[in-house]
């Protein structure tokens, strides 16, 4: 098991995002399909995200911090917290995945 | 100078060759219906040392009783020969050459026994002549590799020797008659022998011996895809494929490879295809094996016209009840032929889509491995702009036009992409500064790198990170950044140059899953009109009838 804390500058989450996040930790995405779930958590500056990784797959840090640096430059996801749970995921699986999950937590209500 | 008999005599070296086989079978067999038993002593008397030999086989059906019984033959006799064959894919195949009786090999492809050649090659126990695509072979047949002697598999004789090959008619008839017409002897083992035939496939004459093999040939379920084991970034892909390939180019006939990339795709027809309203625009002839993953395209009336280079167990009755779309007899079951869906596939199509194990930054590509000499079997004729093509069709002018320079001569160009995650399992990348080629070669003594498709042939590459149309770059430097800007976070890929690609992406030389408007949540095995073998089944009402390993219920 690998353990990772990152935190990358993003662009800052929308008011509804960062409020939702406070109100309660959301677990989203494809948690049932198996190899990567995903937390997403209020976090402390708004100009950065802060990921924290727990991966099966060790050795592999330089491309998470690359997959994870772009995934926080392409969406609004500053001032959040997300905590990822990884059993083996391609950097493919864990791009969609991630985009999937910062998605439909932001098109949930 | 000869003298008239010298010269008589030399016309007829090849007849007087098999005269002199026959009577020595004679003795071993008086009829033409061989007894099982007699099959190895039959084997000794035909072939004589230093023949060409073809063991029909490919990756689908197999002429193993015979290849079994040639390992039995004793290799006093029968040595010093030439193996001209699609495959080497059976054990015995294998054996027959370290048994010591084999000189020389002429193949095309030789997946599960690729580790075993390879170490015969590096230690010099076998000579390859060269690894041949499928047309290639068949066309040597006849010009310089004809077999004196082919063992052939067949469904059914009958009392004449007449055979029925049905629906996995397969390379059959391009080794007989290449093998009957030029002096060669050829000997049929048949799962059956009846009195009435259902079709002939194979006239009695083009045939001097057959024998009721003890088990059914073999036949390997090659083309079957559990639509259960398809990953949604295969999803991912399946969707920019769709929008940004197939509804782009109006892409009507075409060619898939066996992966689950393409499997994805077939399966996204009815579903995501039909929601951009594609049907009868696209993918509605093709040369193809019937591959269960295409049934709900078909049943949802998107396919006007499938050839098939073989067939595919459990899909025989379901291809006999569709004979709008498969080419059927009037016995009503399908024949396929792998020489003339090849052809199909070279010259007819304006597609080909297939995946592989490495690509390089030339934009060449390869299944070959260290330690393992494969070989491609018909991919490279498929994944090859067809020179030789005059006929003009929208996609293959649109895509030729895409390809020159204004002001060249107009012409056509056929769509070859390949389809690939970006790293593969055990986090191999795709993506990559050197083929593996480069090393099997040396290793093996190879006059060139084994290539599937070279990179010139190559038009698009796609990946879960876009589409990369190599159609659109002027030079090599940008089709280098077109290739690192969709190898996502492979070594090559994290090399690139990031404004370079942003420039290709502005182009539209690059197109990412947003630029085509695709909304990555939909990326889900959700999309699939099929989930698992059995709504495979459930598609086909029934008519299809998986094999005992895809079936979990």
């Amino acid at each position: 098991m690998e353990h990772m804390s990152l935190s990358f500058p993003a662009p800052t989450a929308s008011g509804d995002d960062a409020s939702k996040a406070r109100a309660a930790a959301v677990i989203c995405g494809v948690v049932a399909s198996g190899n990567l779930e995903v937390l997403v958590e209020a976090g402390d500056d708004p100009a950065f995200c802060d990921i924290v990784v727990n991966t099966s797959a060790e050795g592999f840090g330089d491309i998470w911090r690359a997959v994870l640096r772009d995934f926080a430059a392409r969406h609004a996801v500053g001032g959040l917290t997300l905590s990822i749970n990884d059993v083996g995921a391609t950097p493919a699986v864990v791009s969609l995945r991630l985009d999937q999950a910062f998605e439909s937590f932001r098109s949930a209500s | 100078m000869n003298s008239v008999s010298d010269t008589a005599i030399q016309r007829d070296r090849l007849g007087r060759k098999r005269a002199a086989a026959l009577d020595r079978a004679a003795a071993v067999s008086p009829t033409r219906n061989v007894p099982p038993d007699r099959i190895v002593a039959l084997l000794e008397a035909v072939i004589d040392a230093g023949d060409r030999l073809c063991i029909e086989g490919n990756n689908q059906k197999q002429a193993d009783f015979l290849a079994r019984a040639l390992v039995q033959t004793d290799p006093q006799r029968v040595r010093g020969l030439h193996l001209v064959q699609s495959v080497l894919a059976l054990p015995e195949h294998v054996d027959i050459i370290e048994r010591g009786q084999v000189d020389r090999i002429d193949f095309s492809f030789s997946g599960p026994q690729a580790a075993r050649l390879a170490r015969l090659v590096e230690s010099g126990q076998i000579a390859i002549g060269a690894i041949h695509t499928y047309l290639e072979l068949f066309a040597r047949y006849f010009v310089d590799l004809t077999p004196n002697v082919a063992l052939i598999a067949a469904q059914a004789a009958d009392r004449e020797g007449n055979l029925y090959t049905g629906a996995n008619t397969e390379d059959t008839p391009v080794i007989v008659e290449a093998t009957a017409f030029k002096g060669g002897i050829v000997i049929a083992q048949v799962n059956e022998i009846v009195d009435k035939l259902p079709r002939v496939d194979i006239p009695a004459d083009w045939i001097n011996f057959h024998v009721l093999a003890p088990t059914p040939h073999y036949v390997e379920p090659l083309f079957t895809r559990d639509p259960a084991i398809i990953t949604e970034t295969q999803v991912l892909t399946a969707m920019i494929a769709i929008k940004g390939l197939y509804a782009e180019y109006g892409i009507r006939r075409l060619n898939h490879g066996i992966g689950f990339d393409t499997a994805a795709i077939e399966l996204l027809l009815p579903t995501y295809g039909e929601e951009l309203g594609l049907r009868g625009k696209i993918c509605t002839h093709w040369a193809l094996n019937p591959h269960p993953t295409l049934i709900p395209a078909i049943e949802a009336g998107w396919v006007e016209s499938v050839h098939c280079f073989g067939s595919e167990v459990g899909m025989e009755n379901y291809v006999a009840a569709r004979p709008d779309i498969f080419f059927i007899g009037a016995d009503g079951s399908m024949r396929s032929n792998r020489a003339m869906s090849q052809a199909a596939g070279h010259y007819a199509c304006d597609l080909f889509i297939g995946s592989t194990l490495q690509i390089d930054l030339q934009g060449n590509s390869s299944t070959a491995t260290k330690g393992r000499i494969a070989g491609f079997g018909g991919a490279p004729n498929m994944g090859a702009d067809a020179r030789g093509r005059r006929h003009a069709s929208p996609t293959w002018l649109k895509a030729g036009a895409e390809g020159r320079a204004p002001g060249a001569m107009p012409r056509g160009q056929k769509l070859v992409v390949q389809t690939v995650e970006t790293f593969r399992e055990q986090m191999a990348p795709t993506f990559v500064e050197k083929l593996d080629a480069w090393d099997l070669a040396e290793a093996s003594g190879m006059d060139l790198p084994p290539v599937m498709i070279y990179g010139d042939d190559l038009t698009h590459v796609i990946t879960e990170e876009g589409i990369a149309n190599l159609l659109l770059c002027r030079t090599p430097a940008e089709r280098e950044q077109a290739l690192r800007g969709v190898a996502g976070y492979t070594p090559v890929g994290l090399a690139r140059d990031r404004q370079a690609v942003e420039n290709l992406r502005d182009r539209g030389v690059i197109r990412r899953a947003e630029d085509l408007g695709i909304d990555k949540r939909r990326a889900t095995r959700d999309l699939l009109a099929a989930r698992n073998i059995k709504d495979l089944v459930h598609a086909s009402d029934g008519l299809y009838d998986p094999p005992q390993k895809f079936r979990n219920w």
